[in-house]
């Protein structure tokens, strides 16, 4: 019944022809200038054919021809992926880059990286905590060896600061939590390092894992840093791994990961045991979340008068969807 | 008089009043003169012609007066007082300026009075405490936040990465001497990288000093790795610290090993001996074979 509607003449140019197979239509054709809905649909579902249909034949010529050839076939195309197709980022760290090295060698974290300072973490939330986000703290106070969870009873982070710095933690951690679950997080190096803000999102708690494993030992975890390739990235991968002690505990077969992608700081916290040296197995215990930098300033925490090193500007910089910062 | 209970017929009960509220037990009056709140004979303004209030305004108490006189003139109806900074002398202005009022109006002004002071106190405790700023999410982007963030968990393959990593850690030796795998299949996998690791290779077996395995690794493979597999296991045995581990050692191999989950009947509770020889690099399901007597039939008891 359908075809016979749309073989009466129209004004709108041939109908019966299809793209493929010579047709009739005038070079100034649209879909769009069809009034009547169903037939418009129609048309728009028979054009979506011809296109599918010439695409098979493209793909069943083109694996004849790989087939024809065989051993002389040239490599298939490497896919495009996002990860291929980002668009270099000019601060991308070289490895053997000496200016970063010598960088590195001086900022804020070189007293630990130099093993001069043991971390020390306080963990804390904003005001008025709700079970979730206390739960989070917890956990993540198991996770991270030498931290401590201490109750905001509405105090000032600038008035803190000094007090932790006078008691020799090196990092600072306040959750922000709104209805009743955590978003934020900054993180802040303590003897006037910078200071991160993130947004959390994606938290499980380790009774929301499904096969997990037993609780944390307080063994030093491993730490691993996935993907951190710009300067920024580096930054950023130097405060996490500052956060964990020096000396991994092997026999403990923990392992922290901070693995970036797209942009997107993912944390797990797994258990690995060597099958032999091809495989390892992991199981997952303990919280899981992931981070995305709001901002980074430079020095402790200071809304007001604070130099931003880097602060996410939706416009400028989501733009585009292959360019990532981290 | 008369005026007044007509007015409150009419709007009290019978028929249209625009400032009232009515709730399932309650009545209440949204007339900004009311000094109460509630829908009451007493507490209309309307339906009073001698009626007292008090209002603050910018943090300033007034006192709101309507008598029956000025009944006539609307724009002059509401004589406003402005009453003391100070809590006490203002209850007192009240007293003299509501003398000779009923009593109703008396109390219920300097109850309102009351409450506006504490509101006006806590006003401006909470604002030398820390505000909470509110930052206004937009659902689009939260929303493409959202999507983005899973796409890239599905990107980044976090279990592979992780095991990458640390197969990675375990060949350059970050762990030292705890696991010790056996060394040709371990020179089996550096031969297949550039020749730099050849030379080590070579090196280790030096150390080592096993040279009965060099000529015989491609024949002998399978007993050899048999057997020393079988140390391994023992090793790793040892290495773990409680029984419990062994329990989650066999739990991961349940887990992480894809097949297993197609042959549920496999799963072994405990230690999973070796059967047959060890294919080292295809992954391999391990089913344990039981054996059973058919249980003798019921019948034969009786």
């Amino acid at each position: 019944r359908y075809e016979k509607l749309i073989q009466e003449p129209v004004d709108n140019g041939s109908v019966e022809e299809s793209e493929s197979a010579g047709s009739s239509f005038p070079p100034t054709f649209s879909l769009s200038t069809i009034k009547n809905k169903q037939r418009r649909h129609l048309m728009f579902m028979k054009l979506k054919q011809e296109k599918r249909k010439q695409k098979l034949e493209l793909r069943k010529k083109r694996k004849k021809e790989r087939d024809a050839l065989g051993d002389k076939a040239p490599p298939k195309d490497v896919p495009k992926t996002i990860e291929n197709q980002r668009v270099y980022d000019e601060t991308t760290v070289d490895p053997e880059d000496e200016e970063v090295a010598f960088d590195e060698g001086t900022d804020e974290f070189s007293a630990y990286f130099n093993k001069l300072t043991n971390p020390k973490v306080l963990i804390t939330t904003s005001d008025r905590p709700r079970g979730r986000t206390v739960r989070f703290c917890e956990q993540l106070a198991t996770v991270i060896p030498n931290a401590h969870v201490y109750y905001r009873r509405g105090l000032a982070l600038k008035r803190i600061i000094p007090q932790c710095v006078s008691r020799n933690f090196t990092y600072l951690m306040v959750i922000n939590e709104d209805r009743k679950v955590p978003n934020g997080m900054v993180l802040c190096h303590l003897p006037d390092g910078p200071t991160a803000h993130f947004k959390v999102s994606s938290v499980r708690l380790r009774k929301e894992m499904k096969r997990r494993g037993k609780d944390p030992t307080e063994h030093h975890p491993e730490v691993i840093l996935n993907n951190f390739s710009t300067r920024l990235g580096h930054s950023i991968g130097r405060m996490f791994a500052a956060l964990f002690p020096h000396d991994p505990h092997f026999v403990g077969r923990q392992v922290a990961t901070f693995h970036n992608q797209r942009d997107f700081i993912f944390f797990r916290f797994h258990r690995y045991i060597f099958k032999n040296e091809k495989r390892v197995g992991i199981q997952e215990l303990g919280p899981r979340f992931t981070l995305k930098l709001r901002s980074l300033q430079k020095g402790t925490f200071d809304s007001k008068f604070g130099e931003y090193e880097w602060v996410h500007k939706r416009h400028e910089m989501d733009s585009s969807r292959r360019k990532f910062h981290l | 008089m008369q005026h007044d209970d007509v007015i409150w017929d009419l709007i009290g009960s019978k028929q249209f009043c625009s400032y009232k509220v009515k709730t399932k037990t309650k009545n209440f009056c949204r007339n900004e003169y009311n000094t109460t709140g509630l829908c009451n004979r007493q507490s209309c303004p309307l339906a009073n012609s001698q009626y007292a209030t008090v209002r603050e305004e910018k943090g300033r108490c007034y006192l709101y007066m309507k008598v029956i006189e000025r009944a006539a003139f609307p724009a002059r109806m509401w004589e406003k007082v402005k009453l003391s900074e100070c809590y006490e002398r203002a209850l007192q202005e009240i007293d003299e300026n509501l003398i000779y009022w009923p009593r109703y109006y008396r109390h219920k002004c300097k109850q309102r009075f009351t409450k506006i002071t504490q509101y006006l106190i806590r006003i401006r405790k909470l604002t030398l405490k820390r505000q909470r700023k509110l930052v206004p999410l937009s659902r689009k982007v939260e929303r493409r936040e959202k999507r983005r963030e899973e796409k890239a968990l599905i990107a980044a393959q976090l279990d592979n990465a992780i095991e990458k990593e640390l197969l990675e850690r375990l060949k350059q030796g970050t762990y030292g001497d705890i696991y010790n795998f056996p060394i040709h299949a371990f020179d089996k996998a550096l031969e297949k990288q550039d020749e730099e690791s050849e030379s080590e290779a070579e090196e280790e077996d030096d150390e080592e000093g096993e040279d009965e395995d060099k000529g015989r690794r491609e024949f002998v493979a399978d007993d050899e790795i048999e057997e020393s597999d079988l140390s391994d296991f023992e090793d790793m045995n040892n290495l773990k610290v409680s029984d419990e581990e062994e329990g989650d050692s066999s739990e991961e191999e349940e887990e992480t090993e894809e097949e297993m989950e197609g042959s549920p009947g496999a799963k072994s509770k405990g230690k999973t001996p070796l059967k047959g020889p060890v294919r080292k690099k295809r992954p391999y399901v391990e089913i344990e074979y039981e054996q059973e007597t058919e249980p003798a039939p019921k019948s034969k008891a009786s």
